[in-house]
């Protein structure tokens, strides 16, 4: 009766018991990711599906798809489509939101690519540029939105007057007024800001690349370019892959630099935009809901077929 | 246990202290308004002896300039029922769309009220209740240089289309003798509510109504609305910056202040900013009413009032405050600060006002027949209709769709929102 009996048959396994602690440690950090971006993005989802207003919000009916889509009589016998989905106004914002997306990130990477073989080579200083090259990303967007504002300005902005003075323009240019250029002056900004946390990302890939691999390169004289394709880029494809992710969904929801440079300019609204002044100005809570779980979908589709098409290694298993 | 004693004997002290003494129980009152010229530093000013008699201390909170992103934080901060503001700064129009939240103060400024104008008492009373009491008043006013027209002679234009040729003769010869910065006008043309503003004179003058009449009907799309916009739309790169399609108020102002315009459409604050020491337009300009488009002068109805929030927990002294800034005194000091146009009558006669500020006497028949932008009939809506209104305005005028196209998608547009009523 005394004798103790085997461990094995006691209790749980030691894999068992791991587990359980494992659990524990991560419960509150679940707990917490629940609360702040579990628990708002089903509310967002909820008031969608309502008649919410920002003055009513707890009060709000259940009026199902109709913030989406829904199909109404008129006195007359007509019927017609209302709700987001066939708002030209909503759809205006997602192909603006798409370029804008497509055309920046692509414009970072290639300069991120840039500026981190850069500063992956030796030279004197080399931690100074380093500090150096990532000011803009650490200067808070509405600071340095205003601050490409007033260089932009038409009157007395600073490019205007290089332009200038350069003879490249022959008439002053009102960037972000003009519609034509207001979209390329927010590109600007956003690139300007932006490549450097791409070029960070991807220096921490380079500097993971062994270096023996580049001297038996050169050993064997492969010429550099080639070196660039076919050891460089393989070998860091992971490292920008992920790069490119993070971007593609801070650009998605791109908010602040329009919402400054270019107020409530048709040619720039942005799908964060137009849903923030749906439930704000407008009062239409649930409509701006509406639009928001719309762009949660998107980002949702876009980074999964990113994902799948690239065969990007998230969990970081793979080596 | 005597430790204890002594520390709630010395609380109860302080209690006594306090209770004691009403006049040292000073309140801290919130005060949000938009930062526009010198307003902030001015109402400083001007609450400087409420203050002192009352031993209340007044923190102002700075909003941004554009009037559209001011009322959207306030529509938040409202809509949480925030008790960190006391009293908030309101323009003409948010009455209607803001009226549940605020303190109705048609008790508390009975005696106030009849010294104002009746029809600024009526814009800021919905459903018998007074949500907000007027501060001060605002019509436009076509400031034009006097040195430049007297140097080319010309006379102030009295219509849109006299205004467009003067101010393309002067440009070209001021540029043809080395000023090479110089505009004809500058206006506000950004895509927010001061588009609306501007719109809405060169519609209304040109006698094509005021986007939606009083009874609800949507009046936008006549042939005379077509007309004027197509004439403000010949401005844009020829009289008038490119740039001007992102300028609000103070933009404009940079321009004229700097000595760079030779019309600007803006609202009187900009009076005594441009007679300011700083100004390089000093002592050189005048202002008049802004042209005719064939149907008579027309200035929209501006003007600032201030409500008491119902979530306020000091609402006793943010009431004594906004009777203060609408009485009398307040207005005065306002008028006189900030050339801002006073809503009390008497004071459009006062001597010192007279003398300091020529412009407000002078301004109370434009504010008079000044045209009130639609915000009564359309109620809660009116946000959505504006931001249509200026959306197509901006359109019409950067080139994307001509006028007729966009101003009958506009009324497409109104239909659909107002639906079967405002």
């Amino acid at each position: 009766m005394t004798t103790p009996s085997l461990g094995r048959a006691a209790g749980p396994s030691l894999q068992q018991r791991r587990q359980k602690a494992a659990f524990w440690f991560l419960a509150p950090m679940l707990i917490a990711l629940f609360c702040v971006a579990a628990w708002p993005l089903l509310r967002t989802i909820w008031f969608s599906f309502t008649d919410a207003t920002l003055s009513n919000l707890y009060d709000a009916k259940w009026i199902g798809f109709d913030n989406y889509l829904q199909v109404r009589t008129l006195s007359s016998g007509r019927t017609v489509l209302r709700g987001t989905l066939v708002d030209p106004a909503w759809w205006n914002a997602v192909w603006n939101t798409v370029r804008f997306s497509l055309v920046s990130v692509a414009f970072e990477t290639v300069f991120g690519l840039i500026v981190a073989l850069v500063m992956n080579a030796q030279f004197r200083g080399r931690a100074l540029v380093r500090a150096a090259i990532l000011i803009p990303w650490a200067i808070p967007t509405i600071v340095s939105a205003k601050m490409w504002g007033w260089m932009l300005n038409d009157q007395f902005g600073i490019i205007n007057d290089i332009l200038l003075n350069l003879g490249i323009i022959s008439q002053k240019i009102a960037w972000t007024a003009n519609i034509e250029t207001a979209m390329t002056a927010v590109l600007i900004v956003d690139i300007w800001k932006t490549t450097p946390f791409m070029a960070l990302l991807i220096l921490a890939g380079l500097q993971m690349v062994p270096r023996d691999i580049y001297e038996a390169a050169r050993i064997d004289g492969v010429h550099p370019v080639k070196v660039f394709f076919r050891v460089t880029l393989p070998l860091i494809k992971p490292a920008l892959m992920v790069a490119v992710i993070f971007r593609i969904l801070d650009a998605l929801r791109i908010f602040d630099l329009v919402y400054v440079l270019t107020p409530n300019s048709a040619a720039t609204k942005t799908m964060s935009v137009i849903s923030r002044e749906n439930m704000i100005d407008f009062d239409k809570f649930a409509y701006g809901a509406a639009q928001s779980t719309l762009l949660f979908a998107i980002i949702a589709v876009f980074v999964s077929l990113y994902i799948w098409l690239g065969r990007v290694d998230l969990s970081g298993d793979r080596s | 246990m005597k430790i204890n004693g002594i520390r709630s004997g010395l609380s109860a002290l302080a209690i006594l202290a306090a209770t004691s003494a009403p006049a040292a129980w000073a309140e801290e009152l919130s005060y949000v308004s938009g930062a526009v010229g010198n307003a902030i530093e001015n109402f400083k000013k001007t609450v400087k002896p409420w203050e002192d008699a009352t031993g209340h201390t007044v923190t102002i909170v700075p909003m941004p300039a554009s009037t559209s992103d001011q009322f959207a934080q306030y529509r938040l901060w409202l809509a949480a029922g925030t008790a960190d503001i006391d009293l908030y700064q309101t323009d003409v129009i948010w009455a209607p769309q803001l009226a549940d939240h605020f303190v109705d103060l048609t008790e508390a400024a009975k005696d106030l009220i009849p010294q104002h104008f009746e029809s600024v008492i009526a814009s800021q009373t919905v459903d018998g209740k007074l949500v907000a009491l007027p501060l001060f008043t605002d019509a436009p006013a076509l400031y034009y240089r006097s040195d430049l027209l007297e140097k080319h002679g010309k006379a102030v234009p009295e219509t849109w289309a006299d205004l467009t040729r003067v101010a393309q003769e002067i440009q070209e010869a001021e540029r043809a003798e080395g000023n090479a910065d110089l505009w004809g006008y500058v206006w506000q043309g950004n895509a927010y509510e001061g588009l609306t503003c501007n719109a809405l004179e060169w519609v209304k003058s040109a006698g094509g109504g005021q986007i939606v009449e009083p009874d609800g009907t949507i009046s936008i799309n006549n042939e005379n609305a077509v007309r004027a916009l197509e004439v403000a739309k010949e401005w844009v790169g020829t009289i008038s910056p490119p740039g001007v399609m992102s300028y609000m108020e103070e933009e404009a102002r940079g321009v004229w202040q700097t000595g760079n315009a030779v019309f600007m459409r803006n609202w009187p604050y900009a009076f005594s900013l441009s007679n300011g020491d700083d100004s390089a337009v000093k002592g050189k300009f005048d202002v008049a009413p802004l042209p005719s488009g064939g149907e008579g002068s027309a200035a929209t109805l501006g003007g600032w009032n201030v409500a008491v929030s119902k979530y306020s927990t000091k609402q006793e002294a943010a009431i004594s405050l906004a009777l203060y800034l609408a009485g009398i005194e307040g207005q005065k000091a306002t008028a006189l600060n900030n050339s801002n146009l006073p809503t009390i009558t008497a004071l459009f006669d006062d001597p010192e006002i007279a003398q300091q500020v020529p412009l407000i006497p002078r301004w109370k028949p434009v504010f008079e027949q000044a045209v009130p932008r639609p915000s009564a009939p359309t109620k809660g809506k009116y946000n959505e209709v504006s931001a249509r209104f200026w959306s197509a305005v901006h359109q019409t005028l950067s080139g994307d769709g001509s006028a007729a196209e966009n101003l009958e998608l506009l009324e497409l547009d109104l239909d659909d929102l107002k639906g079967s009523g405002w």
